[in-house]
């Protein structure tokens, strides 16, 4: 066990969310959903050294397992992530993240004029482009700023 | 064209475009043909924003094939100015018309109507988004003169909250068309309608300035460069001074060179080009009705397909 996976201890049951890109940690929590008042034990280690990316974000959540749907928004802005399921302290399944072709109500579109920005009953819908997500409505592209503009 | 709704230029193939247009020429050439077509259908004319020429083109297209029009009038004094929603509003008069033309400030609204309601939607101008139905209008006025094939075409003015412009230069993709776009830096194609042309392989350029470009343009598509676009006024002088084109302009163009505008011009075409053969902004208007009888035809067919059995207009 190296000494930067000592800073955050082994969790019993639950997720590990780990090769997220330095300084995105909260926004990892923020598109889970996870803001301490759910009453899981949540640890974050952030700006850890790491072979492969220089530095990188831990998230450990306990007692949570991750659906399919939220591992696929991650990769918006945790494209390298790796999701690791632990059960009785030991990783049961490791995956990837993989990018989804479409992202439902997560993000708000920066453009002010678009119509999911008026008072309507409407759940904001991006599609997944090349570097970037695409507002279905007005077709606002966001690329780098993703993570600004999430809204869960 | 299969589609129930006219959203955006994007959704239209070749194929879309040119079934509207032929059914277009049609109706011109033998309007009495499509006096009944649809008679005792209703179409909903519901603009949130103000407009004269769209709203009367397909006021008058509607009428023209049988229908009945109705509109739910001024935005300050219909439910809207109580908080009713655009969502609500649409589902509501779904009730009442077999086709809801919309026009609206919020880019989208018209995705969001369609989505609400199963009559036909039409754009008619959403925000800074789209505008689908005056590119067919737009692509009919081209095609009369130039076809729509092996054409070089100058795009010029407001291009970053044009939604004609948008709409245009989606639906030119499905041709053989090289597209320039001619503007000042602050007022490029937005970076969503670019990304749109490079992922179809369109042949792109863009300027700040037209002289390079113009004596190969067979059309120069010019645009109003809003006022109020501009937080200083002696900007928008200095700027839109530099995108008007006159008289004088067009010599150095080739004889058969197109001028075309989406209307209204404030000053941007002199009004001495009305009197030059490149002028066709005013006929580009006038194929409204048709374009907007033949793409009202084509929708409500296929939103009624077996409606239409046994009529004896032969298409």
């Amino acid at each position: 066990m190296s000494e930067h996976e000592l800073r955050v201890s082994k969790i019993r049951d639950g997720t590990v969310i780990d090769h997220v890109e330095g300084g995105q940690a909260l926004n990892v929590l923020a598109i889970l959903g996870i803001d301490g008042s759910e009453g899981f034990g949540v640890s974050v280690g952030m700006n850890v050294p790491s072979d492969r990316l220089g530095r990188k974000d831990i998230v450990k959540v306990e007692d949570r397992e991750l659906s399919q749907s939220e591992v696929d928004v991650l990769s918006l802005i945790a494209p390298e992530a790796t999701i690791n399921i632990v059960r009785d302290f030991e990783v049961v399944e490791k995956n990837r993240v993989t990018r989804p072709d479409t992202v439902t109500g997560v993000l708000s579109c920066p453009n002010r004029n678009c119509i999911t920005n008026a008072d309507e009953p409407i759940e904001t819908r991006f599609d997944v482009v090349a570097d970037g997500v695409r507002c279905d409505y007005c077709a606002t592209i966001l690329r780098a700023d993703i993570a600004d503009h999430i809204d869960v | 064209m299969r589609q129930d709704h006219l959203i955006t230029a994007t959704q239209l193939s070749r194929d879309d475009i040119e079934t509207v247009l032929d059914r277009a020429r049609a109706v011109a050439d033998d309007p009495a043909a499509y006096a009944d077509r649809h008679a005792g259908r209703v179409l909903a004319l519901c603009f949130f924003e103000p407009s004269t020429r769209t709203r009367m083109s397909f006021d008058s297209a509607a009428k023209r094939l049988g229908m009945n029009t109705i509109d739910m009038g001024d935005v300050d004094s219909s439910s809207v100015s109580k908080g009713e929603s655009l969502s609500d509003t649409v589902r509501v008069i779904e009730g009442y018309a077999d086709a809801i033309v919309l026009r609206h400030p919020s880019e989208g609204a018209a995705t969001l109507a369609g989505e609400r309601v199963d009559v036909p939607v039409v754009n008619a101008g959403d925000g800074a988004g789209q505008h689908p139905s005056q590119t067919l209008l737009d692509l009919h006025t081209i095609r009369e003169d130039h076809g729509l094939d092996d054409l070089t075409i100058g795009i010029m003015g407001d291009l970053k909250y044009g939604r004609t412009v948008h709409s245009l230069a989606a639906a030119l993709t499905e041709f053989d068309a090289n597209q320039h776009f001619i503007s000042p830096e602050s007022l490029r194609l937005p970076r969503s309608v670019r990304f749109d042309l490079h992922e179809t392989g369109a042949q792109i350029r863009e300027h700040e300035e037209i002289e390079p470009v113009l004596d190969e343009l067979d059309v120069l598509y010019v645009t109003r460069i809003q006022k109020e676009r501009f937080p200083d006024e002696n900007e928008y002088h200095r700027v839109a001074g530099e995108y008007r084109i006159d008289a004088e302009t067009l010599d150095a163009a080739a004889d058969d060179l197109t001028v075309m505008h989406p209307l209204p011009r404030v000053d941007e075409i002199a009004p001495d080009v009305d009197e030059t053969d490149h002028a066709r902004y005013f006929e580009q208007a006038h194929n409204g009705v048709p374009v907007r009888m033949a793409l009202l035809d084509t929708l409500l067919e296929n939103a009624n397909p077996d409606a239409d059995e046994g009529t004896e207009v032969d298409r």
